[in-house]
């Protein structure tokens, strides 16, 4: 396990504050996340393709997809906020699809194509959706910006698909890409800094450049 | 989190043995609810079985007009099902209403509708729960119980059921399908599945433990206008204090049920008679045996005007 420096506990006792009002109303409790080190842990083989590239590993069971990813295949891209599905800050695509890769077990991906913010692009050849939250200044310290950036990728599919929204006024007409619904379908990525409206300005730009 | 031995079951068959053959065995499914709690050693498995591989992932019509949903269709796909959107409007929007897309493209219809309470105290371990620990007492009742029951409940528990998707299959009547582990299957109509804490708020619903649910069937479509209003905290991404499910027929009779107040999704069938009588009739009925705490009281009234705006919209 890594020692989290200073910054890095802030930024992440921040973030479980802002998502506490989905789990409870103030008890805070982040002494969680306990181990169990005395067990001898039981291990599963399990292989995926990651960004593209076949990965074969033989992990404790207890690895979830978004430790694999950080701790035994050093993808650090894909960050760990609050690992309790509260802020999206690990959001990665399985089979294209977002998840947070905090609330699934790796073993329990066998088979799957997983796509993280390294493979959407890279620093000399950036995603659309990566260049344009540059452009528009779509973060602030970054911190949820992988999360944010891999989840308005496929947002932007789930509504090419038809996948309605709490905000789609009918739900047998087309889905829309408005300003409401990009809201909506994003709030499962909470932002700490509050680049809110610009993350907004960034993906209507992409989508807007897809149409 | 404690170690487990894991298991991919590829039959139904193999899945409800492990079940019964392993003690401290339990279901994966979605894993957005048991992996959280695992972390937290709330949930404290020996061994997972994992049932994504079972192929119940299909949505299939039935020969009585409605639809057979698989234990393990995820709770987007529901919601942008065809059929759904169009016959059964109130279970889209219930599903749409809850958690995020992230936590959707995970979750299961037979996860979400065995999810556990939120109650902050459940979830902190520091504290007495009767959930969590039989006989430690309930912290809730003297705490922060905002987000708590004030129907249903008993001196152990004040527990609320977190599901909105629940609430639709509470209005829609659906049954939920099951195998045991000698082979044998039944169904449960969903106002049967949960039970009410009395003295015994750790056993939560009426599944044996090696029982797996493999479909929820939904019969017939009602018609009608079809609304689940949900008021929480914050306008996403939250839980609710006060959910209502309903479906109004032209001629003004219906049916309703309630989220957020009661530890399973909350219906009395003679409230439904109630409705044509406006939203203080039939809440009044609704609430008749309450006992919030104060911190909870507000939502009797949140209640009554959720009620009232949700039948102003189907009749607008
Ligand atoms: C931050 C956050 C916000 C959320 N907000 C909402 C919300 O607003 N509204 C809402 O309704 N929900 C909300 N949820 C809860 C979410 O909907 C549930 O976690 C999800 O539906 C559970 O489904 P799952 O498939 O992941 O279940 P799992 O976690 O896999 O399983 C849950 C339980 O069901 C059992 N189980 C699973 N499948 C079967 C089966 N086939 N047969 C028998 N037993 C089975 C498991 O053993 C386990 O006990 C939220 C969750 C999070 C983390
Ligand atoms: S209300 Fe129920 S779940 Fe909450 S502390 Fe009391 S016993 Fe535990
Ligand atoms: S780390 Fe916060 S949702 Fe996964
Ligand atoms: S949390 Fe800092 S940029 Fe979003």
């Amino acid at each position: 396990m890594q020692t989290p420096g200073a910054l890095d506990i802030s930024r992440r006792d921040l973030l479980v504050a802002s998502a506490a009002t989905v789990t409870v109303a103030g008890a805070g409790s982040l002494a969680h996340a306990k181990t169990n080190t005395s067990a001898a842990p039981a291990g599963t083989k399990v292989s995926f393709t990651v960004n593209g590239e076949r990965r074969e590993l033989e992990l404790d069971n207890r690895t979830t997809l978004l430790d694999a990813l950080r701790e035994h295949l050093h993808l650090t891209g894909t960050k760990k906020g609050c690992d309790h599905g509260q802020c999206g800050a690990c959001t990665v695509l399985v089979d294209g699809r977002r998840v947070n890769a905090c609330l699934t077990l790796a073993v329990m991906h066998d088979g799957d194509e997983i796509t993280t913010i390294e493979g959407l692009g890279q620093p000399d050849n950036l995603h659309p959706m990566q260049a344009a939250f540059v452009k528009h200044d779509g973060f602030q310290c970054g911190f949820c910006t992988p999360g944010q950036i891999c989840s308005s990728v496929a947002m932007l599919d789930e509504i090419k698909a038809n996948i309605p929204s709490h905000v789609t006024a009918d739900l047998t007409a087309p889905s829309e890409i408005t300003p409401a619904e990009i809201r909506e379908r994003m709030s499962g990525n909470i932002c700490r800094c509050g680049a809110y409206s610009n993350i907004v300005e960034a993906i209507t730009e992409v989508a807007g450049r897809k149409a | 989190m404690r170690a487990f031995s894991y298991q991919r079951a590829s039959s139904i068959e193999e899945a409800a043995k492990a079940a019964v053959g392993t003690e401290g065995a339990k279901f994966i499914a979605g894993g957005t609810n048991l992996l959280d709690l695992m972390k937290l050693e709330i949930e404290t498995p020996t061994h997972l079985i994992d049932v994504n591989g079972l192929g119940l992932d299909r949505v299939e019509p039935t020969p009585e007009g409605g639809l057979r949903i698989g234990a393990l269709v995820r709770n987007t796909d529901l919601a942008a099902d065809e059929r759904i959107r169009r016959d059964y409007a109130l279970l889209s929007r219930a599903l749409l209403a809850g958690a995020s897309a992230q936590l959707r493209n995970r979750a299961t219809t037979a996860g979400n509708l065995l999810q556990r309470t939120r109650c902050p105290y459940f979830y902190d371990t520091n504290q007495p729960c009767n959930k969590r620990q039989p006989g430690s007492g309930c912290a809730a009742l003297a705490g922060f119980s905002r987000q708590l029951a004030v129907v249903g409940v008993s001196d152990a528990c004040i527990a609320s059921h977190p599901s909105d998707m629940a609430v639709a299959m509470r209005v829609l009547d659906a049954a939920v399908e099951t195998v045991r582990a000698d082979g044998t299957r039944r169904s449960i109509p969903i106002a049967e599945l949960h039970r009410l804490p009395g003295d015994t708020p750790h056993i939560e619903h009426v599944l044996e433990r090696s029982e797996l649910i493999t479909a929820v069937v939904l019969p017939k479509p009602l018609g009608g206008k079809q609304i689940y209003r949900k008021v929480r905290d914050r306008a996403s991404y939250a839980f609710a204090l006060v959910s209502i499910g309903a479906v109004v027929q032209p001629d003004g009779t219906g049916r309703v049920a309630i989220g957020g107040i009661a530890p399973k999704p909350w219906r009395e069938e003679a409230v439904d008679n109630e409705l044509a009588n406006g939203a203080k009739a039939a809440a009044a009925k609704l609430l008749a045996n309450a006992r919030p705490t104060e911190q909870n009281a507000f939502k009797l009234t949140l209640v009554e005007r959720t009620l009232s705006a949700v039948l102003a919209e189907a009749r607008g």
